[in-house]
């Protein structure tokens, strides 16, 4: 999906009065699924629409997301590759990526 | 992001007009920067400015200011213009369009240029030449002659050759593309200028359907626009 069709989904949903946040991929080191620029926008359900990886941090994204709804602060998160635990958030890649999580305020 | 910065990137985006946005990750302050030098919310600096320009001109996201700023490029959208109706126009329409290109399909011959052939595509029945001057083709166009005919590809061919399309692509053999030099030469077309010209088009895939055809159109194309930006 571009970008520029989650931006308007954005719109839309802070139209229908949806709390939103904007996860946006700011820097990639090696392998990474998605290129600088992917965009996921993510509602105060848990709701959300386009991608930053090919689905191996996305769950933590909206989890942090949620919290920057919440706080109305952005946060940088940053993800690495998976290590021997298996059950820890990276990407199986080997890259390395950096997110911004900014919410939308409608002030 | 504040909903009015949004709403003001959405809006120049439907007006094809190319912005930045600039991002202070610091302290999430935004300031948008319009290809005409306008500025809208937080204050730029000079190299903030000039780093704006960077960004559009090479379509790149940039992380600047020891990483505490972020810039993202919105141009136009990229736009593929095919000159003839034709089969593989069908195809390549579909394909330069899922490729997020805006396509237009220019063929004065109504029987060809058809909606019902062409649902969902912007269609233009002028001459080549007269319809590719109106559409102002620049850096972000991709141009392809797909009629075989030298009376309707010609034209737009010249046209091309004046533009800052990234791509030109012209269908026809070998012996078809000599034949197309010759008499561009004798309207002043030099080697060096036709040398542009993609012919014959696309990669050399071993294409023989329509489908076939276009993939080997738009993987050249694909080629063409990242080598450029690389």
């Amino acid at each position: 999906m571009p970008n520029e069709d989650i931006l308007q989904t954005a719109r839309t949903w802070a139209q229908q009065g949806k709390q939103l946040a904007i996860a946006t991929v700011i820097e990639t080191w090696g392998s990474s699924p998605r290129p600088r620029g992917s965009q996921l926008v993510v509602d105060a359900s848990g709701a959300f629409t386009g991608s930053v990886s090919g689905g191996c941090v996305e769950t933590a994204v909206i989890t942090e997301s949620l919290a920057v709804i919440r706080s109305g602060q952005p946060r940088i998160l940053e993800y690495g590759v998976t290590n021997e635990r298996a059950w820890e958030v990276g990407l199986a890649c080997g890259g390395r990526i950096r997110i911004y999580v900014e919410p939308l305020l409608s002030h | 992001m504040r909903l009015t910065t949004l709403d003001q990137l959405i809006d120049a985006r439907q007006q094809k007009r190319a912005v930045v946005l600039i991002t202070n990750l610091q302290d999430g302050t935004q300031s948008l920067y319009f290809q005409d030098g306008a500025v809208a919310g937080t204050a730029l600096t000079e190299v903030q400015r000039s780093l704006a320009q960077q960004a559009l001109q090479s379509n790149q996201y940039l992380l600047a200011e020891n990483a505490t700023l972020f810039l993202q490029p919105y141009n136009p959208p990229l736009r593929l213009i095919i000159i003839g109706a034709v089969h593989i126009s069908q195809v390549l329409a579909a394909m330069a369009t899922l490729c997020d290109y805006q396509v237009t399909v220019v063929d004065p011959r109504q029987a060809f240029a058809a909606a019902a052939r062409f649902p969902d595509v912007e269609l233009n029945t002028d001459w080549p030449d007269a319809a590719l001057t109106a559409l102002l083709p620049d850096a972000r166009t991709a141009i392809v002659t797909l009629t075989h005919d030298p009376k309707l590809d010609d034209p737009a061919l010249r046209i091309a050759l004046q533009s800052d399309a990234f791509y030109i692509g012209a269908l026809g053999s070998r012996k078809t593309q000599q034949a197309r030099f010759n008499r561009l030469a004798e309207h002043g077309y030099t080697e060096a200028q036709q040398a542009r010209i993609h012919g014959p088009v696309g990669l050399d895939l071993g294409a023989v359907s329509p489908a076939e055809i276009a993939i080997a159109i738009m993987a050249q194309i694909t080629q063409c626009l990242h080598r450029r930006t690389a």
